[in-house]
């Protein structure tokens, strides 16, 4: 069943013998040709104004009311790419390496190498579309550097990149939309996949105002929708970011890999109270000024600022001299929790870090003033001066955290603790993308693909990207050149109408329940089972505790769900509750996962497999292999095992020291 | 900070769907704490009508941080609320105090429709960018990103316009419910930069004629935009942007 179809021939020339082999299809057969993109983040918004400016007759769909606010919107930090333009030893194979070993050696070469390969590209299609990318007095364009690496290659627009970069595939595809090649369908839910003849042929999607349910056809259908976050409740995604999609394909027929591989992020604002609805991620960028630390007395209860140097613990510099903040997200997260769990954590709950950038407005203050050539300027007006490059590079990153908490962090150090914020799990797509069900593809964050079992920063824009403009307009010509004989399937077809049937069914259901509980406090306990005991750190007994907790939940779900208002009308009651029925199946198969993994790999930390320093300790010897599960009837999966071969990487034990 | 909790009056705007009339409903809210943000005061007021046995209010957001434009609400009178450079769901409650009524409503302009409650209908936006608010490139025809400096503080003030939301908070807040301030802000983005120059005149002129098919009103200076833009969009881009036309309107004539 699992075949990565990863091209034979040297790493270096795979991509590119794979794109001097692939069919094609000629112009006029293109028009002929439907594609179904869900989802209009980079993953999305890229591939259908790609596949529009080829010739494809390309529907998107995203449940928000416009396509500019899918999630992607929110990234802040910046994106990778190998253009070594800061001269400091940056290379396409730098690149692959460093996100190969920043995966702990989870992650395909093939596929991690392409990425790295077109990440150039990128960049360039990104000017050309006009996204305003911060540049130097020269005017050329200007680099900083994120975790896990040692090079300058992470474009950046202030704080807002991912905002840039949506912008720019946004108005790319409202061109192709004004040139008629893209249909564009918002505030509308995919909620089936139609297989016909086992290939996807279109899907049942739900009209979100009117609440009607749709019929769709397409010689393919790309997901493009995201991450799944979500499953722990709190997160940095957007409230709306669901499995929804891919957990229906997973259901008829596409296995889902590494489900249980989740990113949490290491500097995010802790949560302030019970009625805390999402968690605002600090970017990793702040880690290159910004240092880590907390009281060296345990209980402490003097105020930041009042602590004297000598009494703080700087404890990433401490257990990690080679990277000291910079250290790749998945340690720096456990590291923060081991503090605060040790009873160093600071705050009025005590979950939480400081992040300080006192020393950097110094460093910066004293660079402005020696730029003057000045001397003898007293300390205050060195402050003052840093302060302002401080704003210049972070400003709208402070100005949110002093919004949220209502503390200033020019003066206090800001209070950050790890969220969950990225999903490396996903569905299982070979080297094209296409999923195990032929015709389906899946593209960003929603397939497993590149990141391995820890994601570094600012790799994730690069793959949506990578995926939408480069890769799958290949990949998807080379399946469609065999359907240009196959007609548009009309959508009364017998399968179409089973599917929207069953859809349908679903949603009766579900309102008919009229239970005592609200969606929302249901979706809040399955979160809090999952962050206890398959969040940071994981172990055997709490799993599988896990696991029949979320069983009696989603019972509990079936039986008691209380949604208000009717189906034929605007009701995000409805829309949730259809969502977090799909996040408690895939609770469930999370556990599963991270339950048959006996080893710790990045941002999977089995608590029985550490080493005596307490960091992850893998088993190449039996768990080298990406996990693909395939479902076989409810509750009930069946693991098939890609082994991952490293013929140019040797994996090692990852060392930041 | 201090922490504190409020009781509150709510005076929310009720509408089915576009075709209802429409009116306001008042609500009390308890125990409110100063740390929520505002829509999660609304969150409580939710789970407390779905236990009612009522609909619960209808309104718009996702990111709940301030970046991707979808929530938007006119809050006492002002679109987002009473903090400057700020969106909705960045409002939190300590701009309260206990015992406060707060009246909330949707935008209001004919090229919004109310959908339901406190939702309207942007798609006009959409639209307007559809009209010309992109530069026509190909993907992979792109050169190295590098082989075309761009001078630094129009690089930087491309970036401040291009940070428009698309939210509609200026449009809420003009008397006439002009799009200026969002249209000039995509219009300076681009002619800003030296990509944006091949299409700098059908862009605007096209861009302007799809705003006035939409039923925005015209813009008389009022300045009201600038003062509510979350962004802090600046309405200098509103004079670039009289200028693009001016130019653009002389070539076409030729
Ligand atoms: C706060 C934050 C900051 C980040 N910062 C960075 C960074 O600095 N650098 C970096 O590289 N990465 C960053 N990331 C990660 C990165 O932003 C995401 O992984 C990436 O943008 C995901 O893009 P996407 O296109 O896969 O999905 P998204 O942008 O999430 O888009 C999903 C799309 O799918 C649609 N959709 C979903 N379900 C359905 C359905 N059932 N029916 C119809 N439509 C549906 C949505 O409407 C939306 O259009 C950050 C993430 C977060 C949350
Ligand atoms: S200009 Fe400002 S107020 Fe208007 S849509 Fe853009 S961000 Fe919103
Ligand atoms: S919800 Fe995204 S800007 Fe407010």
């Amino acid at each position: 069943m699992i075949d990565a179809k990863i091209p034979a021939g040297p790493l270096d020339d795979k991509w590119t013998e794979y794109k001097g082999h692939c069919k094609l299809v000629n112009p006029a057969n293109k028009r002929k040709l439907e594609v179904i993109i869900i989802g209009t983040g980079l993953a999305g918004a890229s591939a259908a104004a790609s596949l529009g400016e080829l010739g494809y007759k390309v529907k998107a769909f995203c449940f928000q009311d416009s396509p500019r606010r899918a999630h992607s919107i929110a990234a802040q930090g910046g994106i990778n790419a190998a253009k070594n333009y800061q001269n400091d030893g940056d290379s396409v194979f730098r690149l692959f390496y460093d996100t190969i070993k920043g995966g702990d050696y989870r992650a395909r070469e093939a596929n991690v190498h392409r990425l790295s390969e077109v990440s150039s590209n990128i960049i360039d299609q990104c000017v050309a579309q006009g996204v305003p990318f911060a540049r130097e007095y020269g005017g050329l364009l200007s680099n900083r550097s994120f975790g896990g690496t040692q090079v300058q290659r992470t474009f950046y627009a202030a704080g807002q990149t991912g905002q840039q970069l949506l912008i720019g595939a946004y108005q790319a595809l409202e061109r192709q939309v004004a040139l008629g090649n893209v249909k564009m369908y918002n505030r509308h839910e995919m909620l089936d996949i139609v297989n016909i003849d086992g290939k996807t042929r279109g899907i049942i999607a739900r009209d979100l105002v009117s609440g009607k349910l749709e019929r769709h056809f397409g010689h393919a259908v790309l997901l493009c929708t995201g991450g799944y976050g979500n499953v722990f409740y709190l997160s940095t995604n957007a409230m709306g970011s669901n499995v929804t999609a891919i957990w229906k394909a997973h259901k008829k027929g596409a296995a889902f890999a590494n489900p249980c591989f989740t990113q949490i992020h290491p500097t995010c604002i802790p949560v302030s109270g019970d009625h805390q609805s999402k968690l605002t991620l600090m970017s990793e960028s702040l880690r290159n000024d910004g240092r880590i630390w907390v009281p060296q007395q345990k209980g402490e209860t003097r105020k930041a600022i009042d602590i004297p140097e000598e009494e703080r613990d700087y404890y990433l510099e401490r257990r990690y001299p080679a990277f000291g903040n910079l250290v790749p997200r998945d340690v720096a997260s456990r590291a923060a929790k081991e503090r605060c769990d040790a009873g160093f954590g600071v705050g009025t709950s005590k979950q939480a870090v400081y992040l300080d950038f006192a020393d950097a407005i110094l460093r910066y203050g004293k660079i402005e003033v020696g730029k003057e050539g000045r001397e003898n300027v007293s300390e205050e007006e060195i402050i003052v001066l840093g302060k302002e490059v401080v704003k210049e590079k972070y400003g709208n990153l402070f100005d949110m955290y002093e919004k949220i908490t209502g503390e200033n962090p020019y003066e206090l150090p800001m209070r950050i603790y790890p969220a969950v914020h990225y999903t490396m799990g996903g569905l299982w797509v070979d080297y094209e993308l296409q999923t195990t069900v032929k015709g389906l593809y899946c593209l960003g964050e929603a397939n497993f693909s590149d990141h391995g079992a820890n994601r570094l920063g600012a790799s994730a824009l690069m793959q949506g990207l990578a995926d939408g403009y480069f890769v799958i307009p290949y990949t998807v010509g080379n399946y469609l050149a065999d359907e240009i004989y196959s007609k548009a399937i009309p959508t009364d077809h017998p399968a179409f109408v089973e599917a929207e049937k069953a859809v349908a069914d679903r949603i009766d259901t579900l309102m008919n329940i009229k239970g005592s509980q609200s969606v929302e406090s249901l979706h809040k306990r399955l979160g809090k089972i999952m962050w206890d005991k398959c969040g940071m750190a994981r172990n055997a007994e709490g799993l599988k505790q896990a696991i029949e907790e979320i069983k009696a939940l989603k019972k509990e779900f079936w039986s008691d769900v209380k949604i208000p208002g009717i189906i034929n009308e605007y009701n995000p009651e409805l829309d949730k509750a259809n969502r977090v029925a799909d996040f408690i199946e895939l609770g469930e198969l999370m556990c599963v996962d991270a339950l048959n993994r006996n080893e710790s790999c990045g941002g999977h930390f089995r608590e029985e497999y550490q080493t005596p320093e307490g960091e992850a300790l893998r088993d190449d010897a039996n768990y080298m292999y990406v996990a693909a599960w395939e479902l076989k009837s409810e509750g009930n999966w069946e693991l098939h095992k890609e082994p991952l071969n490293y013929d140019v990487i040797k994996p090692t034990q990852r060392n930041y020291k | 900070m201090e922490h504190y909790n409020m009781n509150l009056t709510l005076k929310i705007w009720r509408q089915k769907n576009k075709n209802d009339k429409g009116g306001f409903q008042s609500f009390q809210v308890k125990d409110i704490s100063s740390e929520m943000s505002f829509l999660e005061m609304l969150d409580v007021l939710n789970e407390q009508l779905i236990h009612e046995g009522q609909d619960p209010i209808a309104f718009d957001h996702d990111c709940r941080e301030g970046i991707c434009g979808m929530c938007s609400l006119y809050i006492n009178g002002k679109p987002h609320g009473e903090w400057k450079g700020n969106t909705t769901c960045q409002l939190h409650m300590r701009a309260f105090k206990d015992g406060e009524t707060i009246t909330i409503e949707p935008w209001r302009a004919s090229a919004f429709p109310v959908i339901k409650d406190l939702i309207v209908d942007r798609t006009s936006f959409d639209r307007i960018i559809q009209a010309g608010g992109y530069i026509s490139v190909n993907t992979g025809n792109a050169v190295d990103g590098n082989s075309l400096p761009i001078n630094k503080d129009r690089a930087d003030a491309s970036f401040a316009a291009a940070m428009c939301i698309g939210c509609g908070a200026c449009v809420a807040a003009c008397k006439n419910s002009s799009a200026m301030l969002f249209l000039s802000a995509k219009v300076a983005h681009l002619a800003l930069l030296p990509q944006g120059e091949p299409e700098r005149h059908s862009r605007v002129m096209n861009m302007v004629a799809q705003m006035d098919k939409e039923g925005f009103g015209a813009c008389t200076n009022t300045g009201a935009c600038e003062a509510t833009c979350p962004k802090e969009i600046s309405i200098s881009n509103i004079a670039r942007l009289n200028l693009e036309y001016l130019t653009a309107s002389i070539v076409a004539e030729k």
